[in-house]
């Protein structure tokens, strides 16, 4: 792929795209973190006795849990009691909602966003459901896809519609015992997306969420889960973004991925939360928890990320390979610049025989951007003949950012094979003088340099989010040289 | 075309080039030879506008356009092309669409049409048939694991892509064997026209039995001590430098 002239125009404009505030009637619980605060959000969600039951059971858990320190990142302590658990924009009525219902400063908003919900304007073959704060407020093309058997739904909405399948494979990848903010996460949550795809089903379109944080002050815990039953496949795409601000705000997400026997399930994600100013003063802080089970055997899960966004990230989509032959996959880009940190990898469990998995990780620093991989491969007593390639590169532009990988390895079983191999490079003067001298502009050699450093992850996204990420990626970062 | 007067150049304060004059009119081929460090490539760098060379005194005018005022991109979009000594690797960049996107960058800045891609793939594989470079080559990365004379040749062949009006190749006979100094002479060579102008810098006078220059020149510490016609270059070999640096000491 090369940088077209569309691309030299992106990358005239400049700063963060999606800055802006959608004055919005909301309905806005009050900060503070509480039973109380939990039993609110479940009645007005709605929700059965069981939902209920499982959000409180986690939250006194979480209770006895402390915050993480050891990822490779810095912020101030966080006020849990100084966030909003819900904000939802005020409807007319209830009901389930058609697009015509949908309040249309929303559709602006996100038509403003790039992304039209109405489905004779969407991106050809892609549905998308579209997460406002705490609430999701339109699912598109459900009807095409119910046909196919797909279900495509918000999860607040499955939890009362499809309690058997919630109850069945909830928490099943991901439990609130797993860590500190999935398991905030299993108390708070308050929308995100449900994807089932029946077996044998190919589902006929992308799916696609469109997270946005809108409400000051307000935290952002969504929760997706994906089930691909035997041999069907299906591909997932998210983007996020928020307003910019002056406070942090908080995103943690949990994301379970599901695939039975000969299932494929390919998640992708454009993660460009707001990353705070030059000076490192507001921002999201990207606390996330992304894990697929291959459950089945010759499951394949793979993960694809860009990750332009936030203050801080924080998050390891990684893969539990169960099945015998199952296959798992990591490529990420992550770029940090500014005062941005990014704590990112991931994790590939082998528990099955002649599993395979990937890595390949791009990390992009500039300015005073701190980018670190952590990723953990780990062979199980019983994963005769499992294998694992990792490959994880750092590009560094400029002289004061940083770039850090620590790569952890277990191998129980002799037949494994691990490999890693790490590269650290820099843009230097030299090859920026070489492009100039044959007419190129800087930011254009720059974005040149970095679209090779990264093409092998965008050769594994969607077509259409390919040119999106790397449009993107030359927005991060103009500017950054000099 | 191109006049240099009195250049002066420093280098982290360090003065290198010392009040050079050079003028070089459309067409010609001007040979600059001259012992190492005697400030042959930092010439080179100064005219193509590379950071880090300040320029201290004098002016150089090309087409009467005051080029030391230009960034070194503005200077090749008006033609100006400096095939380096030590060619650059862009590990990840695509050599086929590099240049493709420098060609197009300059056509664009000159008000042309982009070149289609049919129309871009003709004119590469012809260019590089005139040096003699593997078309695998050109589906690599750029310069990326190229031995030294595939480098030279790459450069030649971006040349002869971009179609410059002055082209200052720096030392591009280095490091190569005799056939390759006859494929890259020879490509040279068929640049050569009434519009286009070339200074070919070299240490040995071996490039110069390949490609006849209409003037010879010789620097030595930072300016030009003695110009004349190719048997200067003849001289140069049979006596080496020391008795010019002698002279200009
Ligand atoms: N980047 C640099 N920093 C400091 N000195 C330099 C640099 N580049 C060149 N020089 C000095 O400038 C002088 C001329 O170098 P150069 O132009 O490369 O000579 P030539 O090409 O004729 O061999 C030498 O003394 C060299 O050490
Ligand atoms: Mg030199």
């Amino acid at each position: 792929m090369s940088p077209t002239p569309d691309t030299v125009d992106e990358l005239i404009r400049s700063g963060y795209q999606h800055g802006f505030v959608t004055e919005i009637e909301s309905d806005t619980v009050p900060a503070g973190l509480s039973e109380d605060t939990i039993r609110m959000i479940s009645l007005k969600k709605q929700e059965p006795d069981w939902m209920l039951e499982w959000r409180l059971k986690a939250y006194r858990h979480w209770l006895t849990l402390e915050e993480p320190e050891w990822a490779h990142v810095q912020h101030p302590p966080i006020d849990f009691q100084a966030i909003s658990y819900y904000s939802a924009p005020k409807k007319k009525g209830d009901g389930p909602k058609s697009l015509d219902e949908v309040d249309p400063q929303l559709l602006d908003a996100y038509n403003k966003l790039g992304i039209p919900l109405d489905e004779q304007k969407a991106l050809a073959g892609v549905a998308v459901d579209a997460v406002f704060d705490s609430v999701s407020v339109a699912t598109t093309f459900r009807k095409n896809l119910a046909e196919a058997g797909v279900i495509f739904c918000a999860m607040s909405e499955a939890v009362r519609e499809h309690p058997e399948l919630v109850q069945k494979y909830l928490g099943s990848v991901v439990p609130h015992t797993d860590n500190y903010f999935a398991c905030l996460n299993s108390a708070v949550f308050t929308d995100g997306t449900f994807v089932f795809i029946p077996r044998g089903v190919r589902c006929p379109m992308e799916l696609s969420t469109y997270f946005r944080i809108n409400e000051a002050k307000t935290g952002q815990f969504e929760r997706t889960l994906i089930v691909a039953e035997e041999g069907s496949h299906v591909s997932y795409l998210e983007g996020c973004t928020a307003p910019m601000r002056d406070e942090n705000q908080l995103h943690a997400a949990v994301v379970e991925l599901i695939a039975l026997e000969d299932a494929r399930i390919k998640y992708s994600t454009v993660q460009n939360w707001y990353p705070g100013d030059e000076q490192g003063r507001g921002g999201i802080y990207n606390f996330v928890t992304k894990r697929g089970d291959c459950r089945g055997d010759r499951s394949h899960i793979s993960w694809t990320q860009v990750e332009t966004g936030s203050a801080i990230t924080w998050k390891y989509p990684s893969c539990i390979l169960r099945g015998n032959d199952s296959v798992g996959e990591f490529y990420s880009v992550a770029v940090t610049r500014g005062m941005q940190q990014a704590d990112t990898g991931t994790k590939m469990i082998h528990l099955g025989r002649n599993t395979r998995s990937t890595i390949v990780s791009k990390g992009i620093s500039a300015g005073q951007g701190q980018n670190t991989y952590r990723g953990l491969v780990r062979m199980a007593q019983r994963a005769e003949n499992a294998r694992n390639h990792s490959q994880c590169d750092s590009l560094l532009i400029g002289d004061r950012c940083g770039a850090h990988t620590f790569p952890y390895i277990e191998v129980r079983n002799p037949t494994a094979k691990v490999e890693h191999e790490a590269t650290t490079s820099k843009i230097s003067e030299d090859q920026l003088f070489y492009c100039r001298q044959r007419g190129l502009s800087e930011e254009n050699a720059v974005s040149m340099i970095v679209n090779g450093f990264c093409k092998e992850v965008f050769n594994e996204l969607p077509m259409e989010f390919a040119v999106e990420a790397q449009k993107l990626l030359n927005i991060t970062l103009e500017g950054a040289v000099g | 075309m191109l006049s240099i007067k009195n250049l002066q150049v420093a280098i982290e304060g360090k003065d290198i080039l010392r009040g050079l004059n050079l003028d070089i009119g459309a067409g010609e081929v001007h040979a600059i030879m001259g012992p190492n460090g005697s400030g042959k490539s930092t010439l080179s760098h100064a005219l193509a506008g590379r950071d880090g060379y300040q320029v201290t005194g004098g002016e150089v005018l090309f087409d009467g356009r005051d080029l030391l005022a230009l960034e070194p991109e503005q200077r090749a979009h008006l033609g100006v092309f400096l095939g380096m000594q030590y060619p650059v690797e862009l590990p990840g960049v695509n050599n086929m669409m590099f240049m493709r996107e420098s060609l197009n960058a300059i056509r664009r800045a000159r008000g042309e049409e982009e070149l289609d891609a049919v129309a871009f793939m003709t004119r590469v594989r012809d260019k590089a048939r005139l040096v003699d470079l593997d078309e695998k080559l050109l589906k690599r990365n750029v310069n990326a694991g190229f031995s030294g004379g595939e480098k030279k040749r790459n450069e030649i062949l971006q040349m002869a892509m971009l179609e410059p009006k002055l082209a200052i190749l720096d030392e591009t006979d280095s490091g190569l064997d005799i056939d390759a100094l006859r494929v890259i002479a020879g490509g040279v060579n068929a640049l050569r026209s009434p519009e286009r102008s070339i200074i070919l810098i070299t240490h040995y006078q071996r490039l110069l039995d390949y490609i006849e220059p209409d003037f010879v020149h010789v620097m030595v510490g930072g300016r030009i001590v003695r110009s004349g016609d190719k048997s200067l270059a003849l001289e140069l070999e049979e006596k080496g430098y020391g008795w010019i640096e002698e002279e200009a000491a």
